[in-house]
């Protein structure tokens, strides 16, 4: 019983960490740009693949690959903004939104042309089982909630105690005033969606050795990210921590006691029954 | 264009949609004329909402589904006559889009579009799961198409051969351009646009906003709810990826490119998508990478569509005119 209960617990904390990690890029970039970049999923799908393609193709370690991965989806990120969402920047947020569809096709269909269809499996390298409180997980696991939280902490060091992080703070609590001291909203809206997009690659490329890597894959995580980031407030970034953890563990204690089958179920179940509740989402101001 | 001149051109293109088989006689052809047909409905079933009410629905391909499995479970479980069942699942889809406006309607913007969007894929995975009553992946084969119609002297009419379905789908996309037609010309069309327009406004002078948003969503997933039936009794099987939130993708695909907020824009949309890449003999894979370059290059440069273009066009030779005439 208690093993089942903490078997649940380690993975619902890891399934939390990795939406954590998607949600505070999907935050980060909702409160400096205002938009629902709902491509953030596609890009997560291509840093599985791009640190996939690092480890088979040039056998580089692990954590190399991953580094690579964020920084190559990070200058992706930083065009993306460039190219799609900047020219959209005076448009109604719903343009953005319908723009972000169009990437998903994009992404999703240069992926299925360059890489196929298939399921692959990312090698395996840290699978060796850890007993604790009597129960087994592999070392990837325990590396993925470590990692996790230490980017979060990283991002958090980064707004608070940088100038640079301070810049994007100053825009996201008022873009006119940071204009007015000299903040460039155009670097800050660049340099947020290259780090938005570098934490998803991270968390793509972590969870990658225990999921399987193909084209659809950053599809569910998109869709709980903004989930999480509904639920915590959209640009809150304590919000999408805490979210993620919540629907981590609602899904995997949810999928272990009450059904597998309709595991997914509870995460848009949750946020449907939540805008009933309160329409604006629980810090947020109301929508723009 | 002056009001006669218009009706004219209506009349013009009905007659052309009308003779169009005795010119395209080919199988192939046919099936993607009325496949344009049925997502002509749903595109502009989903443009009322979209469009002219301004509240993007991302759960039309929910119940353009709803619509689809209901007509098909009452007519294989309660074998049930194809036109009972018509208008009985298309009713059931504006029923569903009743109870889900109710509270998704309070929510705005990006919070509406998100939420619909999460109901769409719940909707898919109860239809995926509720493999008792829906087959699951499987899915359901079988679906009997629309009975013949008896009429009086004549004899019956009959539905079992390609043409009578292009017509019988012409039929019911030229029934759904004219209801939709007279709602938006009529007052209640005004007050949606009015929200659209601006919903804070709509209220003060009057507009009861939540009302008319769940008036108008309730008619467009009536009318999603329509395409899907006539959907699933001309293909005659149905999967759950046919509620997929893919199938709202497309619809607004359609809606963007031919014109957001036109009567014509989704009908035009829809023609060019469906029909292009087939005729072309496009693969896949670079269909939906062409959709996705046409759609971003489409919404940063041209975001009324095809016929927002036109407009602008038009009204930049007018203007031109008027400035020649006055020189």
């Amino acid at each position: 019983m208690m093993i089942l209960f903490f078997q649940q617990l380690v993975n619902g904390i890891m399934l939390g960490a990795v939406y954590s990690l998607v949600a505070l890029g999907l935050t980060l970039i909702y409160g400096i740009l205002h938009v629902p970049n709902f491509a953030h999923g596609a890009l997560y799908m291509w840093a599985a693949f791009t640190a996939l393609f690092m480890v088979i193709n040039f056998h580089t370690n692990y954590w190399v690959s991953l580094v690579i991965a964020m920084i190559v989806l990070g200058l992706v990120g930083v065009g993306v903004e460039r190219v799609v969402y900047r020219p959209l920047r005076d448009a109604p947020h719903i343009n953005s939104f319908i723009a972000a569809i169009g990437l998903i096709l994009v992404l999703e269909s240069l992926s299925l042309i360059v890489w196929g269809a298939d399921f692959r499996r990312f090698p395996a390298v840290y699978d060796q089982p850890i007993h604790i409180l009597g129960i087994a997980i592999t070392l990837q696991r325990l590396l993925v909630i470590l990692a996790s939280a230490l980017f979060i902490l990283i991002l958090q060091l980064f707004i608070k105690h940088t100038w640079l992080g301070s810049t994007i703070e100053a825009v996201a609590q008022n873009p006119e005033g940071a204009q007015l001291v000299g903040i460039s909203i155009d670097r800050v809206s660049g340099l947020t969606f290259g780090i938005g997009t570098a934490m998803a690659a991270a968390a793509a490329t972590l969870i990658a050795p225990i999921f399987l890597v193909y084209p659809t894959m950053g599809s569910m995580p998109n869709l709980k990210a903004f989930v999480v980031i509904i639920m915590g407030g959209m640009g809150s970034i304590p919000g999408a921590v805490i979210g993620g953890f919540m629907l981590g563990l609602m899904e995997s204690l949810g999928g272990g006691y009450i059904s597998t089958d309709y595991k997914d179920l509870f995460a848009f179940g949750a946020l449907v029954t939540f805008l009933t509740i309160r329409p604006t989402g629980l810090f947020g101001k109301g929508a723009r | 264009m002056n009001p006669t001149f218009r009706k004219w051109i209506l009349l013009g293109v009905i007659i052309i949609a009308v003779i169009v088989p005795l010119v395209v006689t080919n199988k192939y052809y046919m099936n993607i004329l009325i496949m344009s047909g049925i997502w002509s409905i749903v595109a502009l079933s989903l443009n009322l909402i979209l469009g002219y009410t301004g509240q993007v629905n991302l759960a039309h391909g929910a119940f353009f589904g709803i619509g689809a499995y209901a007509s098909a479970l009452m007519m294989l479980k309660l074998h049930m006559n194809f036109w009972l069942a018509l208008p009985l699942a298309s009713a059931t889809a504006g029923f569903f889009g009743f109870l889900i406006g109710l509270p998704a309607l309070r929510t705005r913007g990006s919070y509406f579009a998100i939420g619909t969007l999460c109901f769409n894929i719940i909707v898919t995975l109860i239809v995926d799961r509720f493999e008792g009553l829906t087959e699951g992946a499987r899915g359901l084969m079988g679906i009997p198409g629309p009975g013949p119609i008896p009429l009086p002297w004549v004899g019956k009419i009959e539905f079992n051969t390609q043409l009578a379905q292009y017509y019988l789908i012409l039929a019911f996309l030229l029934l759904t351009i004219f209801i939709l037609r007279r709602i938006i010309q009529s007052l209640v069309g005004r007050s949606f646009r009015a929200i659209r327009g601006n919903e804070e406004l709509a209220e003060a002078v009057g507009i009861q906003a939540m009302e008319v948003k769940l008036l108008s969503f309730t008619i467009s997933c009536f009318f999603a709810g329509l395409g899907g039936v006539l959907y699933a009794s001309y293909i005659g099987f149905l999967s759950p990826e046919l509620t997929d939130y893919h199938v709202s993708f497309d619809a607004l695909i359609y809606i963007m490119i031919g014109g957001v907020g036109t009567m014509v824009g989704p009908i035009i949309g829809t023609l060019l998508i469906v029909t292009l890449p087939e005729t072309l003999h496009i693969a896949a894979e670079y269909r939906l990478l062409f959709y996705g370059l046409i759609l971003i290059a489409m919404i940063i440069y041209l975001p009324r569509g095809i016929m927002g273009a036109l407009k602008d066009l038009r009204g930049r030779k007018r203007k031109q005119e008027v400035l020649w005439k006055q020189s």
